[in-house]
């Protein structure tokens, strides 16, 4: 009897698609069965839903090109995030949405230019960081994680200093009068909120769908799918499956897990504007230091290892991870008012799957 | 000639060796500079600094030993110290006894949470660093459910000074009485079940621990019963509010609890402490039949009663009766009392031994503590040596830990664990249980790291529910400071660090300040945070670096 349970086909489906896999889809679907329950508004709740799957996808997106070389998960996308958000910063700081030149062709043009200023801009930082971010991975092979995550942190205080003390001008970035260095948040309502977001907007009831963020986060999973079928593409893939094998085909590894770990950056980069001109602000300061984690926790509750990751994964597991985020938190709410019960499950569920993501690859028995 | 070069060559390397160390004091002395503060603002500033922190730092020594890796998940024992000190504080306990009673009770939740942890890292070997830096942020998820939801919103606590104040009436807390219990007998159900479940499966059930276990939760079960604990598990149900304040001000209740303890109770307890144990040790040793060196016993015994016999000088008595002493004090005995033991140690080694003696090894502290004693001659030095008190109890406690440190690595557990830290695969060949030493060499840690957390938290008299998130990284970057490695760390090197990385921070702030003029407040945080930071990546990739060459 219980043989022919673990034979069948779905039984094998289920194990396939992996247990934490299926206890936070389950849980997902309770937290949605609960918003109905409780009269929370579904419709309104699947629309912020797709829109968070829109915000964090990019920066989940990150972790692909960086674990498919072999660097692992990037914990140092903190450092591509920094870059995007001086990218955006300097953006403000010259007004180009707000440029005469550019509003007399049409507002929104100029608009959608400030944004792609920002990208281009942050794109550039980000390479020339990611290049040397990469040098230095090359030389701590096998202990990249622990690396990255401290490289990303001291980043992100290194930049705490320089938003303090960086001669920007403009007043919607810095804090008025007396105090110094730039605000806590920056709002991008006289910039580009909702660049993209607001492009072929559109609302069923009380859902509203951002089909530009959607479609701009497809774009650039098209971008890595095609990158990762490329010729540069493959080869990486073959570095991070197996170094070895790799050079001995003739492939330069160490330029390869380059590669990789500028595209992460690079990602990081448009990832944070991307998910900022949805959220309509900048987050400064010590805000990204955790959207590594979070990001990586993504990819995990997907299906990615530490060694492997798809497209696949950080479509699903962005979702269902920003999914139960955004239902979680009006549901959590009713039940429990006066508490913070939704963060703390943010906290859990995200270092618990990275946790269980290196139980399962550990590096070795007492009995090697 | 071959001689200068090799000299040369080892200087060169030693200095290569401690480039970070060295990095840190010309930072430390650039800083002091331009902050323009005089010493007698900085060495005070600095040894209360080590007061406080050098407990913490040395717990994280025995993990490196057993090559574990830098224990960032000492802020799980952090988590239970805080715990213990809610539960205490709300009991009403205050002072010194107060103090040892939250000692008492951390010990077990943080032995409990360091098998966790230990067994949690044993998944992991290899990668125990980043695991445990996620696992102190994944237990952080728990520590906030347990202090903003299941205080006050499951369990009651009717104490408006530590409650956030806010409207509870959608909840129906139970007495702690009633938690302690649904805890106790879910235990012992569950460990039954998962012993019965082993018996299903033809597995060897551990009988002693099982008994051990259930013996234990029964034990608590019973207390509950106890009368006369009842103003401990309160059966009230009424609750001031769902979650813990932010901030728990220990004034009055166990601010300066150790740092206050007077000379003259320590010496009094410590005899009576000896007493006791040497009389235990007697007669375990005659029940097991082991022999007994009488003469030794004789001779500890009157020195120890001699000395404690001095204290009813009145000149000794009063000198005692304080509980902190100047640091010049210190240095002024420094220099006799080095000369004086290292005599005893050449006498020792000469006319008992036999052996010969080393006399490289005595060269260092004695002229160490020459060259602290010359120097205390500098006027400015000496002034700011006589500001400058020493809490004697808590630096007491931190030698205790650097004793505990080099006693454990002459026992066979620590020779263990030494064998494990080298190499695993030789370990289990040499028939030890490397899973197990680990874990073992883990609670030691979060254990010691529970008490650090203690004596921090009652030096610095303010208890932030949720501050302790940066408790690990700082302590780390401390050590790494003073030249410790991921797999090498001694308890030298955690002293200097905890001196160097404090050093720079008491004048750092200042500093800040005199550069970028007004308010430096939020730029000394980040700026501490990036060092940290900075100092732990560095070292870290400076590991894999040295680790990558040697392949």
């Amino acid at each position: 009897m219980t043989e022919s349970i673990t034979n069948s086909r779905v039984f094998k489906g289920l194990a396939k698609f992996g247990l934490p896999r299926i206890i936070i889809a389950a849980f997902f679907l309770l937290l949605l069965f609960g918003t109905a329950v409780l009269d929370l508004g579904v419709t309104s709740a699947l629309g912020n839903c797709i829109s968070r799957w829109g915000m964090y996808g990019i920066l989940a997106l990150a972790m692909v090109p960086s674990v498919q070389c072999g660097v692992g998960l990037n914990f140092g996308i903190s450092l591509g995030i920094t870059t995007g958000l001086l990218g955006g910063l300097i953006s403000i700081q010259l007004d180009i949405a707000n440029n005469p030149a550019l509003v007399a062709i049409s507002p929104t043009f100029a608009v959608l230019a400030a944004f792609l200023a920002a990208i281009l801009m942050a794109c550039f930082f980000a390479a020339v960081l990611g290049y040397f971010y990469g040098l230095l991975l090359n030389q701590v092979k096998g202990s990249e994680m622990t690396v990255t995550t401290y490289i990303g942190f001291s980043m992100i205080a290194f930049m705490n200093i320089m938003w303090t003390v960086l001669p920007f001008k403009s007043g919607t970035l810095i804090y008025p009068n007396a105090g110094r260095g730039i605000r806590n948040q920056v709002s991008l309502d006289s910039s580009y909120k909702g660049a993209i977001s607001n492009i072929l907007k559109f609302k069923i009831g009380s859902m509203t769908v951002s089909t530009g963020l959607i479609l701009f986060f497809l774009f650039m999973c098209l971008i890595v799918w095609l990158f990762m079928r490329s010729k540069t593409g493959l080869a990486m893939s073959a570095v991070g499956a197996n170094p070895m094998f790799a050079r001995a085909a003739g492939i330069n590894t160490n330029k390869m897990r380059l590669v990789g770990t500028m595209f992460s950056t690079v990602l990081a980069a448009v990832g944070i504007i991307t998910y900022s001109q949805e959220y309509g602000f900048f987050q400064m300061y010590n805000a990204p230091q955790m959207m590594g984690f979070i990001s990586a926790a993504a990819v995990l509750i997907g299906g990615a290892s530490p060694k492997r990751a798809t497209i696949f994964n950080v479509l699903l597991g962005t979702f269902l991870f920003q999914g139960i985020m955004a239902l979680g938190l009006p549901v959590a709410n009713q039940l429990f008012p006066g508490t913070s019960l939704s963060e703390i499950l943010r906290i859990l569920i995200s270092n618990g799957i990275i946790l269980y993501a290196l139980a399962q690859t550990k590096g070795g028995g007492s009995r090697e | 000639m071959n001689k200068n070069t090799n000299l040369i060559k080892r200087i060169t390397q030693m200095i290569f060796d401690s480039k970070v160390t060295i990095l840190f004091l010309l930072l430390f002395i650039i800083a002091a500079i331009i902050s323009g503060k005089s010493l007698t603002f900085i060495i005070p500033e600095l040894f209360t600094r080590i007061a406080r922190n050098g407990f913490l730092i040395l717990s994280l020594i025995i993990p490196i030993l057993a090559g574990m890796g830098l224990n960032f998940g000492i802020v799980i024992g952090a988590m239970a110290a805080q715990i213990s000190l809610f539960i205490t504080i709300y009991w009403g306990l205050t002072g010194i006894s107060g103090f040892l009673i939250t000692a008492l009770l951390a010990l077990p939740i943080a032995a409990f949470l360091g098998t966790l942890v230990g067994r949690l890292f044993n998944q992991m070997k290899g990668s125990e660093m980043i695991g445990g830096l996620v696992l102190g942020y994944f237990a952080d998820g728990f520590y906030w459910l347990l202090f903003l939801f299941v205080f006050g919103g499951v369990i009651a606590f009717d104490n408006s000074k530590l409650m956030i104040a806010s409207d509870a009436s959608a909840y129906n807390p139970v007495s702690i009485n009633t938690a302690v219990r649904c805890v106790a007998v879910f235990c012992l159900a569950l460990t039954l079940l998962l012993a019965a479940a082993r018996k299903a499966k033809h597995l060897a059930v551990p009988v002693k621990t099982l008994a051990i276990k259930c013996g234990l939760a029964v034990f608590v079960l019973v207390l509950t019963f106890i009368p006369q604990l009842e103003p401990f598990l309160s059966h009230s149900t009424v609750t001031n509010g769902i979650g813990v304040k932010n901030s728990i001000d220990l004034m009055g209740i166990y601010k300066y609890a150790l740092d206050t303890v007077p000379m003259i109770k320590i010496a009094e307890y410590g005899f009576y402490i000896y007493i006791i144990f040497s009389l235990v040790s007697l007669v375990m040793k005659m029940i097991y039949r082991q022999k007994i060196h009488w003469k030794s016993v004789v001779i500890k015994t009157v020195i120890v009663c001699g000395a404690y016999a001095l204290t009813f000088i009145p000149a000794v008595d009063e000198f005692m009766r304080r509980d902190k002493v100047y640091l010049i004090t210190v240095v002024d005995v420094l220099l006799p009392f080095t000369f004086g033991w290292q005599a005893a140690k050449w006498f020792n080694a000469r006319f008992i031994e036999k052996k010969s003696w080393n006399w490289h090894r005595a060269v260092l502290p004695v002229a160490g503590a020459a060259v602290v004693y010359l120097v205390s001659f500098i006027p400015s030095v000496y002034k700011a040596f006589q500001l400058t008190q020493i809490p004697v109890m808590t630096y007491l406690c931190i030698g205790g830990v650097c004793l505990l440190n080099n006693g454990l690595m002459k026992t066979k557990l620590g020779q263990d664990m030494r064998t494990v830290g080298q190499d695993r695969t030789v370990a289990n060949a040499a028939g030890i249980d490397v899973d197990k030493t680990r874990i073992i060499a883990m609670v030691f840690s979060t254990v010691l790291a529970a008490w650090g957390q203690l004596i921090y938290l009652q030096n610095l008299g303010t208890m932030q529910t949720f501050g302790h998130t940066m408790v690990a990284q700082y302590a780390i970057a401390a050590l790494l400071v003073g030249g410790a490695s991921v797999n090498k760390a001694t308890n030298r090197q955690a002293l200097l660090g905890v001196f160097l990385f404090h050093a720079l921070f008491v004048v750092a702030a200042p500093a800040i300040k005199v550069l970028l003029g007004g308010d430096a407040g939020a730029i000394e945080e980040y700026f501490r945070a990036f060092v940290s930071y900075g100092v732990i990546a560095l070292a870290l990739a400076l590991h894999a670096w040295k680790k990558k060459a040697a392949k």
